[in-house]
């Protein structure tokens, strides 16, 4: 168990995950802090995104997989059969690389969340798209036209658009997906800041290739190797004096 | 049994895929470039140990010619002090290096500046040389032949330890120090007697204060150097004195 000091949000232990016959996962113990950003890090097939999607069961819709061990969010076990996986989405919300708005309005994309959720009355709605698009640092430049369709907006505006629609539902934990690996570096600029001032409210967990990236945002970084969790420690330590061959080795490039 | 046999195959499948994808002709140049730095910080190291010992060889062969060469040799020192700069400044910008690359090129930006200075205090010790060549020997017996030794040991130590990376050799030089600041003193209070006592040799033991106290920066450089290979090697620092502070396991 790797774990780090402050309050715990995610803790997992002994978890293995399964494509079929072939082992993804191996034995991952990891405790992931509260109110922070956790970079994961690893060379294409290293299991960080698999593992990003064991933290709100997105592996569950995989034919095949096969997951065994804990992950616990706060005191309750996921993979408990008693967890409604709906109601865990609401709590782990998530944002892929491709930002994938609905083909409909900015507002209706925000209130698309809380409406499913029952809230119908129209001051409410209003409400809460304001207040989620300004915490996702998009307002002032969508606030003049909310009808408008969410695909006529730049990809960098999509992706924060999806980080207000994943926060419209109240989350406590937002898993990333490489969120600004298909932007321009101003719009990526505009992401990291978000995500820096997200983590004030919300427990972050970024999977980035970019390595520069996970340098700047994150306060704790997971390196993944071959399924394996080799290293978790701060960013600052990961980055300057990792602990594992395998970690220097990766992170300044000189691999295999 | 099986399980583990199914991870052996699966980690060769992972391997070439590493393989494929790292090791690209973006990082081979990075390599290149982090290379061609460390050796041009050797070819300095290499240059001002030489000024050093020739300024020292000018001064007891009495050879102003000798000295005059060390110091039109300072230019090629310079110049390779400022690319070395801008090398690194391009490394910085361009490569983003993390961990051990980043402190391999820290450390080097401040070597290259420890040399550049040793490459001065060189020719200090030249300029010194052409004086005291000018005039009447002094009878006294100064520890000044024993400092130069050591100061010279110590910065081919030094450069030595960065070219293996050799922890052993760097602290080795970092022993010599203090040894180096006793002969220092001792040479100065002796040179001060002289001064007091003999009015007509003042300008010849003012000098040799001058190479004394060059000489002992040159080591005071030297053992920087020795202290930044430490650096790269075990990411901690030992400057002043910090690991003479800790208590011994």
């Amino acid at each position: 168990m790797k774990h780090i000091n402050g309050s715990t949000k995610i803790s997992v232990e002994g978890l293995n995950l399964y494509y079929g016959p072939k082992i993804a996962l191996k034995e991952i113990g990891i405790r992931i802090p509260s109110n922070k950003v956790t970079a994961l890090i690893g060379p294409s097939g290293c299991g960080k995104s698999t593992f990003l999607r064991t933290l709100n069961r997105m592996n569950d819709l995989i034919d095949g997989v096969r997951i065994d061990g804990d992950v616990h969010i706060d005191d309750v076990n996921i993979y408990d059969r008693s967890v409604d996986v709906v109601e865990l989405r609401k709590r782990v919300g998530m944002i892929f690389q491709k930002s994938n708005p609905f083909p409909k309005s900015i507002y209706d994309n925000v209130a698309y969340g809380p409406r499913i959720n029952g809230i119908r009355e129209r001051a409410r709605l209003d409400e809460i798209v304001e207040s989620t698009l300004k915490r996702a640092a998009i307002w002032d430049e969508v606030k003049d036209d909310l009808r408008k369709s969410a695909l006529a907006l730049s990809g960098g505006q999509q992706q924060r658009l999806c980080i207000a629609r994943a926060l419209a539902v109240d989350p406590e934990v937002l898993l990333m997906d490489e969120p600004a690996s298909a932007l321009d570096p101003i719009a990526t600029a505009k992401i990291e800041e978000l995500i820096y001032e997200l983590k004030e409210n919300y427990t972050i967990v970024i999977v980035t290739h970019n390595m520069q990236q996970a340098a700047r945002v994150s306060d704790h970084t997971a390196f993944f190797y071959m399924g394996e969790l080799i290293e978790f420690g701060e960013t600052k330590k990961i980055f300057t004096t990792p602990e594992k061959r395998q970690t220097e080795e990766y992170i300044t490039g000189r691999f295999g | 049994m099986h399980r583990v046999l199914a991870l052996e195959s699966e980690n060769l499948y992972f391997r070439h895929i590493v393989r494929s994808q790292i090791g690209s002709a973006m990082q081979r140049h990075f390599f290149q470039e982090l290379e061609a730095l460390k050796n041009s910080i050797i070819r300095m190291g290499s240059l001002v140990e030489q000024a050093v010992a020739e300024a020292m060889r000018a001064f007891s062969e009495r050879s102003a010619p000798l000295a005059q060469q060390v110091i039109g040799r300072e230019q090629e020192v310079n110049a390779i002090e400022l690319a070395n700069d801008n090398a690194v400044v391009d490394l910085l910008a361009l490569q983003q290096p993390v961990a051990s690359d980043l402190r391999l090129i820290l450390a080097t930006l401040k070597i290259n500046n420890d040399l550049e200075r040793i490459g001065d205090h060189a020719v200090n010790l030249a300029e010194s040389a052409i004086s005291y060549c000018g005039r009447a020997p002094l009878a006294l017996q100064t520890d000044i032949p024993r400092m130069a030794q050591v100061t010279i040991q110590m910065l081919r130590d030094a450069i030595d330890a960065f070219i293996h990376t050799n922890t052993a050799t760097a602290r080795g030089v970092l022993n010599n120090d203090d040894l180096m600041d006793a002969l220092n003193r001792k040479t100065v209070n002796d040179l001060a007697n002289v001064i007091r006592t003999q009015p007509g040799s003042v300008e010849q033991a003012l000098e040799l204060v001058r190479v004394s106290r060059n000489l002992e920066r040159i080591a005071d450089l030297a053992t920087n150097i020795a202290e930044e290979v430490i650096f790269v090697a075990e990411a901690h620092s030992v400057k002043h004195n910090v690991e003479k502070d800790l208590p011994k396991s």
